[in-house]
């Protein structure tokens, strides 16, 4: 059940030689991930654009999966990672359905296992380079965590990702109360990620709204958020700096 | 079960299709002293005769926290059974530090009994010679297993094992059917007038027994021995004669409150005063 890391030289891990097979920097990447509870359960929202560094070459990446019956995941960062952390999870939901016995892992059980991973990743200074956004419910009880690539984690009513954090969640800590309808939380997620498409140079105006309850997942098909670009400061951009771009 | 050729090791078998050396470990349990165990929807109970060597020794643990959700009784070589209760309580806090959740007990019992079926199938090994009763809490309710050294594993509404087992069994396969719904108390209840078959005649008393419980809401814990000697007088107290299978239970206008109820009845800390709300 143990799918172990790939050898390292063990003996030389910090050196040129084990560099080859140690996380550096990330080649193509998910920018935010926006996740806040709601009355029936999670709401959890991503763009599908995969960066190459300045470059927004994938523009259909899917960043948000269910993990199990109970729980959903959202990745930023590192697309590989993310492909490599959901075989992990695939593998951990498989044997957990294999015991047959009417137990089975909840959201707060992935989370921590996510927690584990990232955190024993970071250890041996070979990281999955990603932030990751865990969200479900199960019996009744709604969960929403967080963990980053080096292993930080926490749980609260709303969390995001990378710019996420800086520009959506000052929102949601304003906006965000208990029990909102399923309409008020897409509305308040399509707030965040249409600042988020304004001013993150990563975000690319195609988005899914995944969405758990106790019922179970739904991802949403792709969609566009309408931006107004007819304000005055974008019609003339240089007016203040003439000769430049 | 006598000797014959084919009982040496426990990788041979016999010609009726059977593997002596298990059933060998099998009769160990049945010379350990009485271990029983019954469940509710809710709560397991565990009991367990205490029998010293000699007066001069105290009596062997037989009763064992595994963790706050799953406790276990053993009977037959208890050195045996503290071994596997350390590799229990090592699973447990693996999977909770993990997954931050406990190990449902359905699952201990399974990685429990392919440990035990190891032993049956290598040379150089031999079975453990313990019965272990398993009671704990899963994701639907209360549950008491018996696992086996022959690696099988059973659950069980109720359940005794060792030595006069078969007097405590006859006493709960009568009062088994009202379990399910049946309160702590009278669980509790019911757990010591099947330990005191057992007892054939000697008297009952809270020095050569240990009573554990645990529940929903209710962490795995050994009664203290006033306690026990509180129950014991209760019932003792109205008349020897367990109620009938109806179940009026003669005692609920006694002091049915005996026991301090370790249950955490009272939640969360007192209501702080000057603590200001949190902003930010």
């Amino acid at each position: 059940m143990n799918l172990a890391d790939s050898t390292q030289a063990m003996n030389n891990l910090l050196g040129s030689e084990a560099d080859s097979q140690r996380t550096l920097y990330p080649y193509v990447t998910g920018t935010s991930v926006v996740g806040i509870k709601y009355k029936d359960g999670i709401l959890l929202a991503a763009d599908m654009g995969g960066s190459y560094g300045s470059t927004l070459r994938y523009k259909t990446v899917e960043r948000l999966k269910p993990v199990g019956k109970h729980s959903i995941i959202g990745a930023s960062g590192e697309i590989s990672d993310f492909q490599e952390i959901m075989r992990y999870l695939d593998e951990l939901i498989l044997y957990d359905n294999m015991w047959d016995d009417g137990n089975s892992l909840g959201p707060k059980e992935v989370h921590n296992y996510l927690t584990r991973m990232m955190y024993n990743r970071r250890n041996k200074f070979n990281p999955l380079w990603n932030s990751l956004v865990l969200g479900g419910v199960k019996n009744g009880q709604k969960y929403l965590g967080t963990v980053s690539m080096i292993g930080v984690h926490y749980e609260d009513n709303h969390v995001a990702t990378g710019f996420g954090n800086h520009l959506a969640r000052p929102i949601l800590r304003d906006e965000w109360h208990e029990n909102l309808t399923f309409e008020e939380g897409v509305k308040l997620l399509e707030k965040c990620m249409r600042v988020l498409l304004y001013r993150d140079r990563s975000a690319v105006n195609k988005l899914q709204i995944a969405k758990i309850t106790e019922a179970g997942v739904t991802i949403s098909q792709p969609y566009a958020l309408k931006t107004s670009w007819d304000l005055s400061a974008f019609k003339n951009p240089t007016a203040g700096a003439e000769g430049s771009w | 079960m006598f000797r014959n050729q084919y009982d040496t090791d426990v990788t041979t078998w016999s010609p009726a299709g059977r593997l002596f050396q298990v059933e060998y470990a099998m009769e160990a349990v049945k010379q350990g002293s009485a271990a029983i165990g019954l469940r509710s929807k809710t709560h397991v109970v565990l009991a367990s005769v205490n029998k010293a060597s000699s007066e001069l020794s105290s009596y062997q643990k037989k009763i064992f926290k595994v963790d706050d959700h799953i406790g276990v009784a053993i009977a037959g070589l208890t050195a045996d059974g503290r071994v596997l209760s350390r590799y229990m309580r090592n699973e447990c806090i693996n999977y909770s530090y993990t997954y931050e959740s406990p190990l449902p007990v359905g699952r201990l019992v399974v990685q429990l009994a392919d440990k035990a079926q190891v032993c049956t199938q290598r040379s150089w090994k031999r079975p453990y010679g313990v019965g272990l009763l398993v009671g704990g809490l899963d994701e639907s309710g209360a549950h008491l297993y018996y696992n086996c050294p022959s690696g099988n594993y059973f659950e069980y509404q109720a359940f005794a094992i060792g030595s006069r087992s078969q007097a405590a069994k006859t006493y709960l396969e009568r009062k088994f059917e009202g379990f399910m719904d049946s309160s702590r108390e009278n669980l509790i209840k019911d757990a010591l007038f099947a330990l005191r078959e057992t007892l054939q005649g000697e008297k009952l008393t809270s020095a050569i027994c240990t009573i554990a419980v645990l529940g929903v809401g209710e962490a795995f814990h050994i009664l203290d021995q006033e306690t026990v000697q509180g129950l014991i007088n209760e019932f003792e107290v109205v008349g020897e004669e367990p109620p009938a299978p109806a179940d009026e239970p003669a005692a609920p206008d006694q002091a049915g409150d005996a026991e301090p109820s370790p249950a955490p009845a009272d939640q969360g800390p007192p209501a702080d005063q000057g603590i200001a709300p949190m902003d930010i």
